[in-house]
């Protein structure tokens, strides 16, 4: 019973690979011969001229041809050899894997530091463990707080953004205006930020779906604008600096007789901020992790699940609808503001320029790939997104191919966007599939994302 | 001897110049099975949507009653108040026109099933049941912040509420599935685990909304013996619309036809079976009156 489709496939003669690969060409040419091919340059007497490039245009091409030719001849046949083959039973190694590997993760990233110091030493691994660990760290809390309210509740939150400046500036205003130090400030910044949740919230209550997208984006902006035009308060396009940084419970990183690395008789370093901030920020996660599998477990996580999945079903079992996605939307601008003031507390300066609607897009993104409504999938599309675009600083070697005015992180976008389309290719429903059960009699069955609704607001 | 548990009077539902409910008037009893009959479109389930609160009437009262009969005698002037309910030592009175639909069934523990069935599809059976035991959950877990915590004595309160969607499954006979996701269950459990979701809220009066829609004959019988357990066993009433008659004619005490939005029958199965205007309402209007229609016209 073969499928004759799949038997054409599996012997794809090479003639017809060719004539795909020629036609593959011929298309690339036409499209990227006007956006390759030529370049206008300014020269010295400040006119405009038209350079060709037709080497990198023919690099290119024959790159398309030969992935073309790749397909036809290995993937495709591949492909058909596996639809022919009697579909395998979900491998165990697979569920072992799927098991260990939270603890595993955990672990790395706990000894991530360590592991960092001794490989690269004091000097080089400041970059290792600020760019990569607590960048990274900071879009997971990001993506943590924005799941519970687009992948458990369901509303699309296009301005999350806002929570995460209004979590920064309040820490930032109130340690400048009044000292007060960081512990006391990131409960507050964090409550403002929800009490701002609870404020977008009333508003947007009523709406569904797309027009709920399009409300929180305004949000976003006008928060945005407001930061930027309340010059009196927030300094605007100049941001505020000098804000105070953590301390290490009262002790200050620097380099004064009564600083961190005097106390504990170490020679100075600003490496043992970068430590201190890292472990900060990790606490924060994991704090963050631990309430949304807790909420997940207690009748309002469940409740926010019941309102993605119906709504009128909900009210009709005597749900409160209203209270229960003002709550999704406070508890997600609660982690949000948590890590805006971590932010502005690790930055020591910013500006409205930290919090633009792509930085909204950037942390949904990260909800939208790791799969909407999982924790892992959200920490693992972090470190995918943001270490990506991370490691595509470090790629200077590309610099000796494609000559010194290549700049990799220039792609950022458009690498950024293909990871996208392929991930939704590959994946539609994200990189953890399966919804866990919050509760079970015998088994804990995971669900198949399949059943498992997006919400429409 | 049963007394009125919800009264509708003069129940109108406008929706622009449509009259889906004309001045519909009836009483459904404690501890009865009212069934509520008619056509396509007659206005069945608008009044459904009235009694549980997802519309507003346009015009009339719903009154609903917890407790001794006695109340109401109140319910004038609970209305002339303007309050939602009434509280007395011997049960609750509740205007149920002014109660939004989460308040009908938190309150007035009035739940519903729909015709086209609305579960979670993406949770379990039994997480789907301890959704509907929402309330008193959320309470013992603190309203979230006592169980983020871990204090308090919710795990307590999830085991009880697990034995109780336990009993239901059971009640269904959807026990074995109880960890698969209710989107993968065939249509007739979803119908059962739909109403064993409403009677997770410990309801008063449970409205049915074609229940046996689509189900075949074994499945229906088998309704039929579920509803009649609810009524029995559970002193739960039952307002139920169905079209097919071997369900509506058994299990019914009471019987309301409605059709274009107006009442043209209420009593007993029996006499209403034998009505003519409800016979015409469903049948057509007989061969011999087109006859002699026909010949009025001169045809």
């Amino acid at each position: 019973m073969r499928d004759p489709q799949a038997t054409a496939a599996l012997s794809a003669p090479l003639p017809r690979a060719l004539k795909d690969a020629a036609f593959a060409a011929l298309l690339s040419l036409g499209l990227f011969l006007p956006l390759v091919g030529f370049d206008t340059v300014t020269n010295i007497r400040n006119e405009l001229i038209l350079q060709t490039r037709f080497g990198l245009l023919a690099v290119i091409i024959a790159l398309i041809a030969a992935a073309s030719l790749v397909n036809s001849l290995v993937v495709a046949p591949w492909r058909a050899r596996r639809a022919l083959a009697e579909p395998k039973p979900a491998g165990r190694f697979a569920g072992e894997l799927a098991k260990r590997f939270p603890p595993i993760a955990l672990a790395f990233v706990f000894v991530y530091p360590a592991l960092v110091l001794t490989l690269v030493g004091f000097q080089g691994s400041t970059k290792w463990i600020d760019n990569f660990g607590i960048q990274i760290l900071i879009y997971v809390m990001l993506g943590l707080g924005l799941n519970i309210v687009v992948g458990l509740a369901g509303l699309l939150d296009l301005g999350y953004v806002a929570f995460y400046a209004v979590g920064a500036y309040s820490y930032a205003l109130l340690a400048k205006t009044f000292g007060l130090s960081f512990y006391t400030l990131l409960p507050l910044a964090g409550m403002l930020a929800a009490f701002w949740g609870i404020l977008l919230g009333f508003p947007v209550l009523r709406l569904r779906g797309d027009y709920l997208a399009i409300v929180t984006l305004a949000f976003g902006e006008i928060v945005r604008l407001v930061l930027i035009n309340w010059v009196p308060l927030t300094n605007g396009y100049a941001g505020i600096s000098g804000v105070p940084r953590p301390t290490f419970f009262g002790i200050p990183f620097n380099a004064s007789d009564d600083g961190f690395a005097a106390v504990f008789g170490l020679t100075f370093s600003p490496i043992y901020r970068t430590l201190f901030l890292y472990y900060l920020i990790l606490a924060l996660v994991l704090l963050t992790a631990f309430v949304t599998l807790r909420l997940r477990r207690l009748p309002l996580g469940r409740a926010w699940e019941a309102l993605r999945e119906d709504e009128i079903a909900c009210r009709s079992l005597g749900i409160n609808t209203t209270t229960t996605k003002l709550t999704a939307f406070a508890t997600g601008a609660l982690f949000g503001g948590f890590a805006g003031s971590f932010f502005a507390a690790r930055q020591g300066f910013i500006s409205p320029e930290s919090f633009t609607f792509m930085e909204s897009a950037t942390v949904l993104a990260i909800v939208v790939l790791g799969g909407m409504g999982s924790q892992i999938g959200v920490a693992i599309a972090a470190v995918l997104m943001i270490g990506g675009t991370e490691l595509l600083r470090e790629l200077d070697f590309l610099k000796h191919v494609f000559g010194q005015g290549f700049d990799p992180t220039q792609y950022r976008m458009l690498l950024f966007g293909l990871a996208m389309v392929l991930i939704m290719v590959w994946k539609p429903r994200g990189l953890v599939a399966t919804r866990e059960p919050s509760a079970y009699l015998r088994e804990r069955k995971a669900i198949g994302r399949d059943l498992v609704k997006e919400g429409r607001g | 001897m049963s007394a009125p548990l919800l009264r509708v009077e003069h129940l109108t539902m406008r929706f622009g110049g449509l009259v889906a409910v004309n001045d519909l008037s009836f009483i459904a009893d404690a501890g009865a099975i009212t069934a509520l009959i008619g056509p396509n479109g007659a206005g069945k389930t608008t009044v459904f949507n009235c009694i549980t609160g997802f519309y507003k009437p346009t015009e009339g009262r719903l009154g609903f009653l917890h407790g001794d009969a006695g109340l109401w005698d109140d319910l004038d002037r609970l209305t002339a108040r303007g309050a939602r309910a009434l509280r007395r030592p011997a049960g609750r009175l509740f205007l149920l026109e002014r109660m939004p639909d989460y308040l009908v069934a938190q309150q007035a523990r009035v739940a519903r099933t729909f015709q086209n069935i609305r579960l979670f599809p993406g949770l379990t059976v039994l997480e789907n049941l301890l959704v509907a035991q929402h309330n008193p959950l959320n309470l013992a877990s603190g309203f979230a912040i006592l169980g983020v915590l871990g204090v308090g004595g919710y795990a307590r309160a999830e085991r009880a509420a697990i034995e109780k969607a336990c009993h239901w499954l059971e009640a269904t006979g959807l026990i074995a599935r109880a960890d698969d996701p209710a989107g993968e269950l065939p249509y007739g459990a979803q119908r059962r685990l739909e109403i064993a979701r409403a009677m997770c809220t410990d309801p008063v009066l449970l409205c049915l909304d074609e229940p046996a829609a689509g189900l075949n004959p074994r499945e229906k019988a088998d309704l039929n013996e579920l509803i009649l357990a609810l009524r029995d066993g559970h002193a739960t009433s039952v307002l139920l619309i169905e079209h097919d008659m071997s369900v509506v004619m058994e299990i019914s005490d009471h019987v309301i036809v409605l059709d274009y939005g107006i009442k043209i029958a209420d009593g007993a199965p029996e006499e209403v079976r034998n009505d003519q205007k409800v016979i015409a309402a469903y049948l057509g209007v007989a061969e011999q009156e087109v006859e002699r229609v026909h010949a009025e016209v001169g045809l």
